[in-house]
């Protein structure tokens, strides 16, 4: 498989970016008001320019903070983006934003993409950038188009350019196929990377995508392993005599926490990726699994039964100081940890539901985000703005994929090659 | 998928609806040809005989199944005469190794659930191994909640799918 760094010459600003705020979204806000937007296609002799304004503008209304304009109601047509667009013909259809590019095929057959974002009531160009690329990678310049466009107004990351690794499932619950799976955000470009001869799940991406960290059935031993997206290449993880299973990386990727299983009882461990030695965190005859890590790589959130009801529990990360955090209703699971470092998003059971909620490190602040029949699993966006997470369908009808901003606002089904569970989000793609 | 008290249930319903049917269209049956005669047929074949120490031996006249409470994984009374004539045949017949599968139902979060699998799976080895039966022929492992037998999310479908299922994997008669 190509390796997912792309050969990307980037972006000179045109322009100096003007030091105006007028045209503003505040993300902690969800979707009250999306933005309108007018993002009219690519400038260009070849249909990739419709291509790529129309990932565009599906990408930023995704995200519920923009609201493109309908092309058929543009009264003008951009032609050059070189000269100031006609403000008032924007005004007229209240785009509030101006997107406008072109795509310029060069002599060594790569694309050159410019794009210009307009303020259009304060009538000036709030960010100009310049991309090259192969002309196969067009989509990922439309993501990459996106993020700009995202974080030049809302003031955060972008997360467009970014890659889903999920559990594709088919066949009855009762004898379900699932397969390692991965997608851009956008849910395009699906790849498989398991035939589905054995049972996979829980799958993570490394920090720089290029490795999977997964659970296996290969061999009808459950095992935690490694899958290369570079080579292809899949290898079990240590020689444990028993299941080993939910892994995650730590921050830096070096370190790997997992839980091995040893007569019934699963505690949590590090592993080193270099030299495969494991360190054992927990040890007393609870179940402990589902380890996140802090940001910062010096804690780690898991989920334990030792209190009697599965809660939620932070660490530091050499197994110091456990400390119960959860104490709101019910059984709390799958605790992960926000890439800014303020909160963790959970699975709450209580009731006879399971709903995705999130919480401060201390446990303070608890609100559920999701109202599913049985939405567990989240994973966070590398801005910790938006969340994903497996929503099954009551009586054994399948799963699905669903985002949520972490605002509670904005819930909606992730487009998936049929069922599918068990999103992880990549990092940005560097 | 039906169990059994279910089944018993719907086949007690029907036969009330077939005796109703029966008091209510009396008079058309009455006007209905008679029946053909009947015709000799042969005795059905005798079951086929189960080999001793196979694998359906073992599944029917041993039984491979027990339950759990929800989120529990002590042995359940009810079933520790299943396990004892687990134990008992697998003295008898010593080549036969076993895994021992641990399924939990779906209300539980995949992690927790295949860590909750593994203790019961580990429950039933241990039992087994109380009576005698060595650690060296018994394997575990956990599904978690990834192989129900049962899909409706009901009580009784839960219990169901609650459940430690001792598989040969080696040593039985073929």
């Amino acid at each position: 498989m190509r390796k997912f760094l792309l050969p990307l010459v980037a972006l000179a600003a045109l322009f100096a970016t003007p030091a105006l705020a007028a045209l503003q979204v505040d993300v902690t806000q969800g979707n009250a008001q999306p933005l309108p937007i007018a993002i009219p296609d690519f400038v260009t002799t070849d249909p990739v320019g419709a291509n790529i304004a129309s990932v565009v503008r599906a990408d930023l209304e995704r995200s519920g903070l923009f609201k493109p304009v309908d092309p058929r109601a543009f009264v003008d047509k951009v032609t050059n983006i070189n000269v100031v667009p006609n403000f008032a013909n924007w005004r007229v259809i209240s785009a509030q934003g101006l997107v406008t590019g072109d795509v310029v095929q060069q002599p060594d057959g790569r694309l050159r993409v410019d794009f210009r974002l307009w303020d259009v009531y304060g009538e000036s160009q709030m960010l100009g950038q310049q991309f090259f690329t192969q002309p196969a990678n067009w989509r990922r310049i439309a993501h990459l188009v996106s993020d700009a466009i995202y974080e030049r107004i809302t003031g955060e990351k972008g997360y467009f350019d970014t890659r889903i690794v999920f559990i594709s499932e088919t066949g009855p619950a009762t004898r379900r196929v699932k397969r390692l799976a991965v997608m851009d955000e956008d849910g395009a470009n699906p790849i498989f990377l398991t035939r589905g001869d054995y049972m996979v799940l829980t799958p993570r991406f490394n920090p720089t995508a290029q490795m999977i960290a997964y659970m296996s059935y290969i061999g009808a031993k459950p095992r935690v392993y490694l899958f290369d997206l570079e080579t292809g290449k899949q290898e079990v993880l240590g020689n444990f005599p028993n299941m080993t299973f939910s892994p995650r990386f730590s921050p830096d990727g070096n370190k790997l926490a997992l839980s091995l299983e040893n007569n019934g009882n699963s505690d949590i461990f590090v592993m080193d990726l270099r030299s495969r030695q494991v360190t054992r965190l927990t040890s007393d005859p609870a179940i402990d699994t589902a380890p996140s890590f802090s940001p910062d790589g010096r804690q780690i959130t898991f989920e334990s039964d030792r209190g009697g009801s599965q809660q939620i529990y932070i660490m530091n990360v050499d197994g110091s100081n456990q400390r119960r955090v959860s104490f709101g209703s019910g059984r709390n699971g799958t605790p992960v940890w926000s890439p800014r470092g303020d909160l963790i998003a959970f699975t709450k059971q209580d009731g006879g539901r399971f709903d995705i909620g999130v919480m401060r490190v201390d446990g303070s602040g608890e609100r559920l985000i999701s109202s599913g029949w049985e939405d567990e699993g989240p994973t966070w966006a590398p801005n910790g703005r938006v969340l994903m997470f497996t929503r099954s369908i009551q009586g054994g009808r399948g799963a699905q994929i669903w985002s949520v901003d972490v605002t509670g606002r904005n819930e909606r089904r992730v487009m998936t090659p049929g069922d599918a569970s068990d999103p992880a989000w990549s990092p940005l793609i560097q | 998928m039906m169990n059994i008290s279910n089944f018993l249930k719907f086949a007690a319903l029907s036969a009330v609806l077939a005796l109703g049917a029966c008091t209510t269209k009396k008079e058309a049956v009455a006007v209905a040809p008679p029946p053909p005669p009947p015709v000799a047929t042969p005795a059905p074949p005798p079951p086929p005989g189960i080999l001793p120490g196979s694998i359906q031996d073992f599944k029917v006249n041993v039984g491979d199944t027990v339950q759990f409470a929800y989120n529990e994984y002590n042995i359940l009374e009810t079933d520790k005469g299943t396990l004892q004539k687990q134990a008992a045949w697998l003295n008898k017949y010593p080549q036969v190794a076993i895994t021992v599968e641990g399924h939990a139902d779906e209300r539980g979060t995949r992690e927790y659930n295949l860590a909750l699998g593994a203790r019961r799976a580990n429950a039933v080895k241990e039992f087994l191994v109380s009576l005698g039966v060595s650690t060296s022929r018994l394997q575990t492992v956990s599904y978690g909640k990834e192989r129900p037998l049962c899909s409706s999310s009901t009580e009784d479908c839960w219990a169901q799918n609650r459940r430690g299922v001792s598989t040969i994997t080696s040593g039985a008669s073929t």
